[in-house]
C-alpha cells in the first residue's frame, strides 16, 4: 500500500509539472501581450509597464521567477485587477468555492449511496424508479440549466429563496447553487451504488452470510457495502471534477464570490496571469484529490493496490 | 457481425419502452430544429425595435417572445438547436474516426506501441482539459475552429479506449489469424477486418458520446467561450435567459427545456443501445 502510493504520488507530480510548465509557455506565446487592448500608451510607459510585471526579460529567465514565485505560493500580479496579486484573489475566493464544493460533495455521497442502496435492495420498487428516473435527469441536464429553472421555479415564481447573491454565513444564497450542483454527482452516485449493490448481493458470500441466518441491516454494512462502493470510489475523482466545472457556470450564474468566477472571468478579460493561477490552482486540487480516491479505492479493493 | 446480432438487438431496443420513447422526442426535436424556423416570418438577426423583450403570445408574430435586443426567440431557440446538434454530429464524427483509428492500431498492434499510445491517452486524460480548453480560447481567440477543436480534445480520448478494448477482444479471433496468413497488411488488416467487427460497439458509445459533446459546446458558449454573437446555440441563450431571468423569464425557459430534452433523450437511447447489444466499458 505504501508502495502504491509513492507511485501515484510519482506520478502526479511530474503531470504537475508539466500542466505548469505547458500553461506557463502558452500564455507567454500568446499573440499580444496583457496591454495591447487599452489605448496607445506611450512607448516610455510601455517599456515601464512590460519591466515592472517582469515581460522585458527572457521568457527562460520569466519561467524560472514563475517557478520561484510558485513554490512560495505567490501566483505572480494580476494583468486586469490591478491592485491585486493572483494569490489574493485565490485568498478571498477559495473558501466560497470549497464551502460549495465540499457541501456539494458530502450531500451526493450522503443522499446518493442510501439511495442506490434502497434501490437496489428494492427493485421494481417505487424508489427503486424514482432513484432510476433521478439518476438519468441528473446525468443528462447540466448546472447550468438547472439552476436557472431552478432559480425560475423557486426563485420568481414562489418567492422562496433568493436567485443570485450572496452574505457571508447565509444560507439561504447557498440552497440553490448547492443543489443544482450535487444533482449530477448524486445522480452517478446512485447509479453506480445500485449496480455495485446489485452485483454484489448476487454473490456467494452474500448468500453464505443471509444463510447463517445474519440480520439483513447487518449482511448490507458489514459485507455488502464496502464493494458494492467499488465503482462509487472510481467515480469519485470524476465527480470532483464535475463538481469543479459545475462550480464555474454556478458561481457566475448566482453571483458567488469564488475562485470558479475569477477563472470566467479572466477568461474573457485575456487576464493571463490570474487564468494561468487558476489552471494551475484547480489542476493541483484535481491531481490532488485523485491521489486521495486512488488510497480510498485501494482501501475499498484491496486488490487494486498489489495490482502489477 | 451476424445479422443475428443486430436483429436481436433491435428487437431488445423495440422491447424497451423508454429508448422508444427517447427515439421519438429525439425525431421530434430534430424535425423542429429543421423545419420550425421557416414556419416564422422572423430571422434570426432582424432586430424588432418595437418589441423588445416583449412576452411571448399568439397575438405577434413572437410565439417565444423576444429578447433585449427584440430578436425572435423561435427563431434564435431552433437555430441555437441546429448550431448544437450540428456541433454534437460534426464534433462527434471528428472524435469517433480519430478514436477509431488511433484505438484501433494501438489495440491491434500490442506490445510496446499500444503501451506508449495508451500512455499517452492516459496522460492527456489526467490533465484537467476542461480548464486547457478555457486557456486556449483565451490565447488563441474565440472562433468556431478553437471551439471545434476543443471539444474533439475532449472527446475522442473515451472513444480510443473503447475502441482499443475491443479490437483487443477480437484481436485472437480467427478471422483476424486467416487474414494474417492470407498476407494481409497490418493497414489492411485494420481497416478491413477490425474496424468493421469493433463498430457494433462503438457506434453505442458514440450515442452516449454525442449527449457529452452538446453539453460541453453548451458549456462553453455559456461561458461566451464557444459560439458567439450574432449566431446563437442552446448554450449563448441559456446564459442570456439565465441573466435576464427576472425581467423576462421566457428568454431562458424554451433554449433550457429543448437542451434537456434533448441531452435526456440521447442518454436515455444511448443506455437502451448498451443494454440491448449487451456491451460493456473495458475497465
Amino acid at each position: 500500500m505504501p508502495r502504491y502510493f509513492l507511485k501515484r504520488l510519482g506520478a502526479a507530480i511530474p503531470t504537475l509539472f508539466i500542466i505548469v510548465t505547458l500553461s506557463f509557455f502558452l500564455t507567454r506565446l500568446a499573440p499580444g501581450g496583457p496591454f495591447d487592448e487599452q489605448r496607445a500608451l506611450p512607448p516610455e510607459i510601455m517599456a515601464n509597464l512590460q519591466s515592472a510585471y517582469g515581460l522585458d526579460q527572457p521568457v527562460w529567465v520569466q519561467y524560472g521567477r514563475y517557478l520561484r514565485a510558485l513554490s512560495h505560493g505567490d501566483f505572480g500580479p494580476s494583468f486586469r485587477y490591478k491592485d491585486f496579486t493572483v494569490s489574493e484573489l485565490i485568498a478571498q475566493g477559495l473558501p466560497v468555492t470549497l464551502e460549495l464544493g465540499s457541501i456539494a460533495m458530502a450531500l451526493a455521497l450522503a443522499i446518493g449511496i442510501p439511495l442506490g442502496t434502497l434501490a437496489a435492495l428494492h427493485r421494481h420498487s417505487a424508489t427503486d424508479y424514482l432513484a432510476v428516473s433521478l439518476a438519468v435527469l441528473g446525468i443528462a441536464i447540466p448546472s447550468f440549466v438547472v439552476l436557472p429553472l431552478l432559480g425560475l421555479i423557486f426563485g420568481i415564481a414562489l418567492h422562496w429563496l433568493p436567485v443570485a447573491g450572496w452574505e457571508p454565513g447565509s444560507i439561504r444564497y447557498l440552497i440553490l447553487p448547492v443543489v443544482a450542483l450535487t444533482l449530477p454527482p448524486l445522480a452517478y452516485i446512485a447509479r453506480l451504488t445500485r449496480g455495485g449493490m446489485l452485483e454484489t448481493l448476487g454473490s456467494p458470500f452474500i448468500r453464505t452470510a443471509l444463510a447463517k441466518g445474519l440480520p439483513l441491516r447487518t449482511v448490507i454494512g458489514r459485507h455488502a457495502l464496502r464493494p458494492a462502493l467499488v465503482p462509487v470510489a472510481g467515480y469519485l475523482a470524476p465527480a470532483v471534477a464535475s463538481i469543479m466545472t459545475g462550480s464555474l457556470v454556478v458561481e457566475s450564474i448566482a453571483g458567488l464570490p469564488g475562485v470558479g468566477r475569477y477563472l470566467v472571468q479572466g477568461a474573457l478579460n485575456r487576464d493571463y496571469t490570474l487564468v494561468l493561477g487558476m489552471v494551475i490552482l484547480y489542476s493541483s486540487v484535481l491531481i490532488g484529490m485523485g491521489l486521495v480516491v486512488d488510497l480510498l479505492h485501494a482501501w475499498l479493493d484491496p486488490r487494486v493496490g498489489f495490482a502489477r | 457481425m451476424s445479422a443475428t446480432l443486430w436483429g436481436g438487438a433491435a428487437a431488445r431496443l423495440r422491447a424497451n419502452s423508454a429508448a422508444r420513447a427517447a427515439i421519438w422526442v429525439l425525431a421530434i426535436l430534430v424535425t423542429l430544429a429543421l423545419a420550425a424556423p421557416a414556419l416564422n416570418p422572423n430571422s434570426v438577426e432582424t432586430l424588432d425595435w418595437s418589441r423588445v423583450a416583449y412576452a411571448p403570445g399568439w397575438s405577434h408574430a413572437h410565439w417565444f417572445g423576444t429578447d433585449r435586443l427584440g430578436r425572435d426567440l423561435f427563431v434564435r431557440t431552433f437555430e441555437g438547436a441546429r448550431t448544437s446538434m450540428a456541433v454534437g454530429l460534426v464534433a462527434g464524427a471528428v472524435s469517433l474516426s480519430l478514436g477509431l483509428g488511433f484505438g484501433a492500431v494501438a489495440g491491434y498492434l500490442g506490445g510496446r506501441t499500444d503501451y506508449l499510445m495508451m500512455r499517452i491517452i492516459e496522460i492527456l486524460s489526467g490533465l484537467p482539459l476542461v480548464f486547457f480548453v478555457i486557456f486556449l480560447t483565451v490565447i488563441i481567440g474565440r472562433n468556431s475552429y478553437v471551439l471545434y477543436a476543443s471539444v474533439v480534445a475532449v472527446g475522442w480520448l473515451t472513444m480510443a479506449r473503447i475502441v482499443r478494448g475491443q479490437t483487443l477482444s477480437i484481436r485472437r479471433r480467427e478471422f483476424i489469424e486467416a487474414a494474417v496468413a492470407g498476407g494481409a497488411s497490418p493497414v489492411r488488416i485494420i481497416w478491413k477486418h477490425v474496424v468493421p467487427n469493433v463498430l457494433g460497439p462503438v457506434a453505442v458509445y458514440a450515442t452516449l458520446m454525442v449527449p457529452q459533446i452538446i453539453l460541453f459546446e453548451s458549456f462553453l458558449s455559456f461561458l461566451g467561450l464557444g459560439t458567439q454573437e450574432p449566431h446563437a446555440s442552446l448554450g449563448t441563450l441559456i446564459a442570456e435567459g439565465a441573466g435576464e431571468m427576472e425581467a423576462a423569464p421566457w428568454i431562458l425557459l424554451a433554449p433550457g427545456i429543448f437542451l434537456a430534452l434533448l441531452l435526456v433523450s440521447l442518454n436515455v437511447l444511448g443506455d437502451g443501445l448498451r443494454d440491448a447489444f449487451d456491451v460493456r466499458e473495458p475497465g
